[in-house]
C-alpha cells in the first residue's frame, strides 16, 4: 500500500531523516518508534505531504505522492494530529463535515445525501453523535480527539496517519481509540501508521514496528523482535526488563529505576516469625519476590507478610478464597502484600530451620500432615474433593534468584518432599501405594533479591543442595510430630 | 438552516432601513415614499415624478444616494476583508489593516495632497488612483518580502511583515504631516476618513474592485473554514493551502486598498463587524461572509448618517463615529454574550 524508498530530508539543509526505507501492507497497524529527535514526526510529515523531502520516493499503491493533487491525496490519506487549533467555535458536526471537502466538486459544492450519511455514520462510530451540535471549544480533550477522528474518517481514506494520538488522553480513551483502530484495520482493511512513545502500547496493538535511531532505520520487524531489552537499551539508552503480557503473546517492557529499596542486606530467619493459636505468620522487613501456590497471593509477585492458618478438618472449602480474605483482614493483615495458606495440621507441629551456605542462606518452614496422602501416579482413582492442604512448604532464600532459579527451587523441594514420603512410608490409602504428597500441598519460594546471585537451583547446585537438605529434614520432622500427636489421641 | 434564513432576512432588512434613513435624513428631509418614487423613476423610466420638488430629486440622486451607496460599498468591502483575514490568520482580532495595505494606500493619498499632485485627464481622481496604486505596491512588497523570509509563507510571517511595513509607512506619513503647512487639514481629514462629496465617479472606482474581491473571497468560503483550523490541518483535508492563501490575501488587499483609496482609513468596521456577525450567527464562512457584507454596509451607512447629522451642519469624520459608537456597542455585546464564545 505504502512504499518508502531511500527517503532523506529535513527542515533545512541538514537532513533529519536519512535513507529510510520500509513498506506498509494494506490493513496493517504499523507503529513508528524512536527516542526524541529520531525523526519520527519529520518522517510522518513527509509521508503526509506537508514537508517536502530532498531525495528518495514515497509511493502509494505504486504511484508517487508527488503526482497526487491535494484533494486526491486527501481522499487517499487522512491525518490525525496531536493538537489542533480552535480559534473559532464551530459545532462538532460542522467540524466533522469539513472532512468531506476533498470529495466535493463543482462550483456550487452542494451537500449531498451521501455526504450527510457518511458524516452521521462517522459520528456514530466515534460516539459523538449525541453532541453533534455542541461547540468544539466546550469539549474535553478526549471528545475533541474523537471529533477529529470522525473528520478523518469521512475523508474515507485508505491510509490513516497518526502522530502520538494517545499522548494527552487518559487511559480509557487511549484504549478506546486503539481498540477502534485495530478493529477497523481488521474489518475494513484500513491501513494505519502511527507514531508511539509508549513502547507497551505499540507492542500491544501494532502488527509491525519501525524503530528509528538518529533518522535511520534501526529495526523493522514484528513487535517481538523490536521490543527487546538489548535493542531498547541501545536506542533509548535506558535499562528495561521484558515481561510477557498476561493474556496476549506480546512483549511488554518495564523500567528499571536507578533508586534502590533497602541499603542493608537482610537475612530472613526465625526471629521474624510470630505464633498465635490459629496461625503462624512471618513478617519480612521488606517485600520479598515470591512464587507460590496457596489461597491468597498465589502466582508471581512481591509480598511482605506470610500466613499459615490452621483450619479444622471439617472446614468448608467452597468459598475459601473470600473467607480467607476476610480472615486476614480481621486479623489485621492487608491482603495485597500477604500470602495466605491453610492447613488442617496443628500448628505446634511446625518444623523450621535456618541453613547457611557459602555467602547465602535459606530459611525453611514446613507444616505437614499426611491424612489425605495421594500417589500422584495413580491420582485418577481419587475423587475431586478439596481438603485444606496438609503439606505447606515455605522456603525463604536470602539471595538473588533468577526466574529459572525460582522454578528449579520448586522442583528440587518437591523431589525432596517425595523422598520424605518414601522414607516415612506414607501410604496413599485409596490405592495402597506409597504417596508422593497430599492432595492439596502448597509451596512458597520467597527471595530477598539481595546479596549473592543464585542463577540455578537444581539438585546439585549450592542452592539446590541447601533446599533439598532443608526440605527433607523439616518435612520429616513435621510429619513425625503430627503422627506422634495422632497416636497420642 | 432555518436559523440562517432568519439571519439573512434581518441583515437585509437592516441594510434597507439604513439606506432609506441615510437617504431620507439630513439638512433637507426627504420623505421615504418620495425616495422610493425617485429611485423607481430612475430605474423604470416611465414613472413620472413631477409632483416631487426637483430639489429633492437632485439631492437624492446626486448627493444622498451616491453617498449612501459609497458608504455601503466601503463598509461591505472592509467587513468582508476583515472576516477573510480573521479566518485566514486564525485570529478573531485581526483586521484588514493588519497587512499594511491601508498604510500603503494612505501614503499614496498623503503624497498627492502634500505635493498637490494632479495627473492630466484624471484630474480630481488623481488621489484615489494613486492611492490604489500605492496600495497594490504595498501588497506586492509585503507578500514578496514575506516569501523571501519564509518560503512556506506562514501566516505568522505575513503578519510580522505587515507590521514592519505599516510601522514604516505610518512613520513616513507622520513625517509628511510634520512637514506640512496648509495641507495639514486636508491630510488629517483624509486620514480620518469620509464619504462626503465624492459623487458617482468614486463609486465607479470602488465597484469593480469590490465585485472582484468579494466574489473571490466568497468562492473560498469552505477553504477559509478549513484554514481556520490551521494550515497543516487544511492541507490534510485537501486544500491547496499555498494557492488559496495567496488568492485570499490578494483579494482582501484589493478590497481594503480600494476602500481606503476612496474613503480614507475608516477604522473599526473591519474588526468589529465580522466579529459581531460571528458571535451572532456562527463561524461558518459560507454564511459569515455574505452576512458581514450586509451588516458592514448597513453599519457604515448609519455611522455616516450620524456623522453628518449629530452636530449638523458640521460633519464629523466618519472614522471617529465608527469608533465612538462602535466601541461601546461592542463592549455591551461582549458583556451580554459572555457565555457564548466567538
Amino acid at each position: 500500500m505504502l512504499k518508502v524508498e531511500q527517503l532523506s530530508g529535513g527542515y533545512s539543509n541538514e537532513p533529519i531523516v536519512k535513507n529510510v526505507s520500509f513498506q506498509v501492507q494494506k490493513g496493517e497497524l504499523f507503529g513508528i518508534l524512536g527516542p526524541n529527535g529520531s525523526g519520527k514526526t519529520t518522517l510522518l510529515k513527509m509521508i503526509s505531504g506537508i514537508l517536502p523531502f530532498q531525495s528518495g520516493t514515497i509511493s502509494i499503491k505504486g504511484q508517487s505522492i508527488k503526482s497526487f493533487s491535494m484533494k486526491e491525496l486527501a481522499k487517499m490519506m487522512a491525518v490525525l494530529s496531536q493538537h489542533s487549533s480552535q480559534a473559532f467555535s464551530y459545532t462538532v458536526k460542522e467540524t466533522v463535515s469539513l472532512g468531506r471537502y476533498a470529495h466535493q466538486t463543482g462550483w456550487f459544492r452542494s451537500w449531498s445525501e451521501e455526504d450527510e450519511r457518511i458524516v452521521q455514520e462517522a459520528m456514530e462510530q466515534t460516539g459523538i453523535h449525541a453532541f453533534q451540535n455542541k461547540s468544539i471549544q466546550e469539549l474535553s480533550g478526549g471528545e475533541r480527539q474523537r471529533v477529529f477522528l470522525a473528520q478523518s474518517l469521512v475523508q474515507e481514506p485508505e491510509i490513516l496517519l497518526l502522530d502520538e494520538p494517545t499522548n494527552h488522553l487518559d487511559l480509557s480513551y487511549q484504549k478506546e481509540l486503539l481498540d477502534l483502530l485495530k478493529q477497523w484495520t481488521r474489518e475494513k482493511g484500513l491501513t494505519v501508521i502511527s507514531i508511539f512513545h509508549d513502547l507497551n502500547l505499540a507492542s500491544l496493538y501494532c502488527d509491525r514496528l519501525l524503530l528509528l535511531e538518529n533518522g535511520s532505520v534501526h529495526t523493522n520487524a514484528v513487535p517481538n523482535e523490536v521490543v527487546k531489552v538489548d535493542k531498547i537499551k541501545e536506542v533509548y539508552d535506558t535499562d528495561v526488563e521484558k515481561h510477557p503480557h498476561p493474556s496476549i503473546p506480546v512483549p511488554q517492557m518495564v523500567l528499571l529505576p536507578n533508586f534502590n529499596g533497602e541499603e542493608n542486606i537482610v537475612e530472613i530467619g526465625p526471629e521474624f516469625m510470630r505464633f498465635s493459636k490459629e496461625h503462624i505468620s512471618l513478617h519480612a522487613p521488606l517485600p520479598l519476590r515470591t512464587m507460590s501456590s496457596g489461597v491468597i497471593g498465589s502466582g508471581v509477585g512481591w509480598h511482605q507478610t506470610f500466613v499459615n492458618r490452621h483450619v479444622d478438618k471439617t472446614y468448608d472449602c467452597s468459598d475459601h478464597r473470600n473467607e480467607m480474605h476476610h480472615y486476614l483482614k480481621e486479623h489485621g493483615f492487608e491482603p495485597s502484600p500477604t500470602i495466605g495458606m491453610m492447613t488442617a495440621v496443628w500448628l505446634d507441629d511446625v518444623s523450621y530451620k535456618l541453613i547457611k551456605g557459602d555467602n547465602f542462606s535459606i530459611f525453611v518452614i514446613v507444616t505437614a500432615g499426611v491424612s489425605n496422602a495421594v500417589d500422584a501416579s495413580k491420582s485418577d482413582q481419587h475423587s475431586f474433593e478439596m481438603v485444606p492442604g496438609t503439606i505447606n512448604t515455605w522456603i525463604f532464600v536470602n539471595g538473588q534468584l533468577t526466574e529459572e532459579a525460582f522454578i528449579q527451587s520448586i522442583m528440587t523441594a518437591t523431589e525432596a518432599k517425595v523422598k520424605v514420603m518414601d522414607s516415612e512410608k506414607v501410604l496413599d490409602l485409596v490405592t495402597g501405594t506409597t504417596a508422593t504428597g497430599t492432595s492439596t500441598d502448597s509451596i512458597l519460594i520467597a527471595a530477598t533479591q539481595m546479596g549473592k546471585k543464585l542463577e540455578f537451583a537444581g539438585t546439585i547446585t549450592p542452592l539446590g543442595k541447601l533446599i533439598s537438605q532443608g526440605v527433607f529434614e523439616c518435612t520429616t520432622e513435621a510429619i513425625r510430630k503430627s503422627r506422634k500427636r495422632l497416636k497420642a489421641k | 438552516m432555518k436559523n440562517k434564513a432568519f439571519a439573512y432576512v434581518i441583515s437585509a432588512v437592516f441594510l434597507v432601513v439604513a439606506m432609506l434613513l441615510g437617504i431620507s435624513i439630513g439638512t433637507v428631509h426627504v420623505p421615504i415614499f418620495n425616495i422610493l418614487q425617485i429611485i423607481g423613476a430612475e430605474i423604470f423610466r416611465f414613472m413620472s415624478i413631477d409632483q416631487i420638488d426637483p430639489m429633492q430629486t437632485n439631492i437624492v440622486l446626486n448627493i444622498r444616494l451616491p453617498r449612501v451607496l459609497l458608504a455601503g460599498l466601503v463598509g461591505a468591502a472592509l467587513a468582508i476583508a476583515g472576516a477573510a483575514f480573521q479566518g485566514l490568520l486564525r485570529n478573531p482580532l485581526a483586521d484588514p489593516y493588519t497587512l499594511g495595505v491601508s498604510s500603503g494606500a494612505s501614503v499614496g493619498a498623503v503624497m498627492t495632497l502634500f505635493f498637490q499632485l494632479s495627473i492630466p485627464f484624471v484630474g480630481a481622481f488623481t488621489l484615489p488612483l494613486l492611492s490604489i496604486l500605492s496600495a497594490f505596491l504595498t501588497i506586492f512588497l509585503v507578500l514578496g518580502f514575506a516569501r523571501k523570509i519564509d518560503k512556506g509563507m506562514k501566516v505568522e510571517t505575513i503578519i510580522l511583515t505587515g507590521i514592519i511595513f505599516s510601522s514604516f509607512l505610518g512613520a513616513f506619513i507622520s513625517l509628511v504631516i510634520a512637514l506640512t503647512g496648509e495641507e495639514l487639514r486636508q491630510i488629517i481629514g483624509w486620514l480620518l476618513g469620509s464619504v462626503s462629496m465624492r459623487g458617482w465617479t468614486y463609486i465607479n472606482i470602488i465597484l469593480p474592485f469590490f465585485l472582484i474581491g468579494s466574489i473571490i473571497i466568497l468562492a473560498n468560503s469552505k477553504e477559509l473554514n478549513a484554514m481556520s483550523f490551521g494550515e497543516e490541518r487544511a492541507q490534510h483535508l485537501g486544500v491547496n493551502v499555498q494557492r488559496r492563501k495567496m488568492v485570499i490575501l490578494i483579494a482582501g488587499s484589493i478590497l481594503t486598498g480600494a476602500a481606503v483609496a476612496v474613503s480614507g482609513t475608516i477604522g473599526f468596521v473591519g474588526l468589529v463587524i465580522p466579529h459581531l456577525t460571528r458571535l451572532l450567527w456562527g463561524p461558518d464562512h459560507r454564511h459569515l461572509l455574505p452576512l458581514s457584507i450586509l451588516t458592514g454596509s448597513g453599519f457604515l451607512i448609519l455611522a455616516d448618517l450620524v456623522s453628518r447629522t449629530i452636530i449638523s451642519p458640521i460633519e464629523l469624520p466618519i472614522g471617529v463615529i465608527t469608533a465612538l459608537i462602535g466601541a461601546p456597542a461592542f463592549g455591551l455585546i461582549l458583556m451580554k454574550g459572555r457565555s457564548r464564545k466567538v
